[in-house]
């Protein structure tokens, strides 16, 4: 095993790393903001996977190219979802807690299922975007572009959610963290903070997919695996934290590509979960996690 | 005494009877009905009635949500079938280690998770389970990805085998759900149950009265494990067959879940009234539409979890006018009944 190739495998799992890490983000933001835990997450990253296939299949136009409206797109079904079905579960008065796991449970059931219907259950891929079968080689090394780009647009897309999170708006949503009642008080509707953030973490999973789909397979139940990352990276980074997110990304992106070099690829998501016992071992609310 | 206290004692007796009342109907009722499709059904429903309540005993009446159940009907399932094809072991035996070892699965599980708390306990069984799924999938001595095939050997009690009778499953099935019923009518009145509501209504006031918070999760979660894992190795005998996405997947530990969720968390009724609801619905939806993978069956799924999730947040129970003992409104009740149990 040369050198050139660990480095080539530490690239790439960073890169991932970042994927990771902006799906997480989409997660942390929710649940830190209003402590819900969105189980339909991956199914979000599958809708936009789906989406950008689509799109691309019907008019040409590059995945690149499709991020705004992906976006947007996505932005449109969180602030839907809220609308709908999370606002109600928040004003249920029995098993709240309950309501909420099994309401976004059942809409990934449902989404699964829509996909199902009108896309089946083969796996696509896009082949003919213009990263596909490019490669980014610096001596030894070999990057595909379509993963360097996924890693520099997610970076990106970090930085905006750390600018959102500076302006005024930013600031209107960390105060409805602090306490949700309160803010009415000075003249925040909450319901508007409450599904403008939501459309904000589904926008975030929205650009992850648009640069997922470039490189990898996309099937009605892709959303499982990565929803599961994202859980353990939030676990790892600390839940509602977005520097969190974004350090526990990488790593398990790291740790993830580490572990398919030494041992079996199939076996490559041990790795992630051994640092996630780890976490709930000995540091259960997570690296910058509050209590 | 005071005369809540005596309501009380009189419910749960009343309980009792309802109980056995509809033990004897259950016994009978698939007799007069021949269909072998229908007697299935009632199979899988009352297995889904007994896995729920051992759930239920975890999820419902401490208030600890579980997403990763399936790891322990996997460990029932597997051990039993293990037990039997490679060292000979009968199934009825069997079953009793397996549930022994998903019971011993869900303390190891619960002794890190139990310091989490919500949500971030739900995720936390999530992904246990997922990671335990991988696993096994990659284990040959458990042939990884293939799963086991228990092989038909002779027409017997001891071994669980029947070659085209549905009937014995069926008195199988109603006896492990009558037990998991009788366990948690057991425990929903010992000090336990108690220990548990006060849990899951508040832990910080809980505490504050000496209730042992961590032992007392992790006594639910070895009752409600091992409960889990017995309906595990019963259902292997009954297909014949286990794989690690049958006995260990996602959607199996939703499923076993589902019924306490829909029927009403932490009341004795609700895993019957919601497997009793929900199996036949899912099962129908699967015989209309023909196979399963067309995604129509999980859309209509999907639709009656949210549906149900959000216009009966209290559970199907609340039809019937069946209060929870642990209900808001009836906490005197509660506090009447821990009167009762010192008294008793």
């Amino acid at each position: 095993m040369s050198a050139a190739i660990i480095v080539q495998v530490a690239l790439g799992g960073l890169l991932m790393g970042l994927v990771y890490a902006l799906v997480a983000a989409g997660l942390s933001l929710i649940f830190g903001l209003m402590d819900v835990v969105n189980f339909a997450h991956g199914e979000l990253l599958m809708l936009a996977m789906y989406a950008t296939f689509m799109i691309h299949q019907a008019t040409g136009l590059d995945p690149l190219l499709q991020l705004p409206l992906v976006a947007l797109l996505l932005f449109g079904a969180g602030v839907a979802i809220y609308r709908g079905l999370i606002s109600r579960a928040l004003s249920v008065r029995f098993n709240t807690g309950m309501v909420q796991v099994f309401v976004t449970f059942g809409l990934s059931i449902f989404l699964v299922g829509i996909a199902q219907i009108v896309f089946g259950s083969d796996f696509r891929a896009i082949n003919d975007g213009w990263l596909s079968n490019a490669n980014l080689v610096m001596g030894q090394i070999v990057l595909p572009w379509s993963q360097v780009a996924a890693g520099l647009v997610c970076v990106l897309a970090f930085a905006a959610l750390m600018l959102i999170s500076r302006t005024e708006f930013g600031r209107a949503l960390e105060a409805t963290r602090e306490d949700r009642d309160a803010v009415a008080l000075i003249g925040i509707n909450r319901d508007r903070v409450f599904s403008i953030g939501w459309g904000i973490g589904a926008a975030a999973v929205g650009i992850a997919g648009v640069m997922l789909a470039n490189f990898y397979y996309i099937s009605p139940n892709v959303g499982a695996n990565f929803a599961l990352i994202a859980y353990v990276t939030v676990a790892l980074g600390g839940f509602g934290s977005l520097l969190g997110a974004l350090i526990a990304g990488v790593l398990v992106g790291l740790v993830e590509a580490m572990t398919a070099l030494v041992m079996d690829p199939s076996l490559k998501q041990v790795g992630i979960f051994a640092i996630y016992v780890m976490v709930l071992m000995f540091r259960p609310r997570g690296l910058f996690g509050r209590l | 005494m005071s005369t809540q206290t005596n309501a009380i004692i009189r419910r749960r007796r009343r309980e009792l009877i309802i109980g056995a009342v509809l033990l004897v109907v259950l016994a009978v009722l698939p007799l007069p009905i021949p269909n072998v499709y229908l007697r299935g059904l009632m199979v899988l429903t009352l297995l889904y009635a007994g896995l729920s309540q051992g759930w239920n005993i975890l999820g419902g009446y401490c208030g600890q949500i579980s997403l990763g159940h399936a790891l322990y009907f996997g460990i029932g399932g597997y051990t039993s079938a293990m037990l039997f094809t490679k060292y000979g072991i009968p199934p009825s035996v069997g079953m009793f280690v397996g549930g022994g070892l998903a019971g011993a699965a869900a303390l190891l599980v619960g002794w890190p998770c139990f310091r989490l708390s919500g949500h971030y306990y739900a995720i936390a069984t999530l992904v246990v389970g997922m990671m335990v799924l991988l696993l096994i999938t990659n284990w040959d001595f458990v042939n990884a990805a293939m799963g086991i095939t228990v092989p038909f050997r002779h027409e017997s009690w001891i071994n669980l085998e029947f070659r085209t009778a549905v009937l014995p499953f069926h008195y199988f099935m109603l006896a492990y759900a009558a037990v998991a019923w009788l366990l948690a009518w057991i425990v929903e009145g010992s000090r336990w149950g108690f220990y548990w509501r006060a849990v899951k209504d508040d832990v910080a006031a809980a505490r504050s009265l000496a209730v042992r918070v961590f032992p007392s999760k992790m006594a639910a979660a070895a009752i409600s494990g091992a409960i889990t894992g017995v309906g595990g190795a019963l259902y292997t005998q009954y297909v014949g067959f286990i794989d690690p996405d049958s006995g260990f997947g996602l959607p199996l530990s939703v499923l076993i879940a589902l019924p306490a969720v829909v029927g009403g968390v932490g009341t004795l009724w609700g895993p019957f009234l919601g497997a009793a609801f929900l199996i036949p619905v899912q099962q129908l939806i699967v015989a209309w539409l023909g196979s399963t993978g067309n995604g129509i069956d999980l859309v209509i799924y999907g639709i009656v979890i949210m549906g149900l999730a959000l216009a009966r947040p209290q559970g199907l129970v609340s039809l019937f006018g069946i209060r929870s003992l642990a209900g808001g409104e009836v906490l005197a009740d509660t506090s009447a009944a821990a009167e009762a149990v010192d008294n008793a």
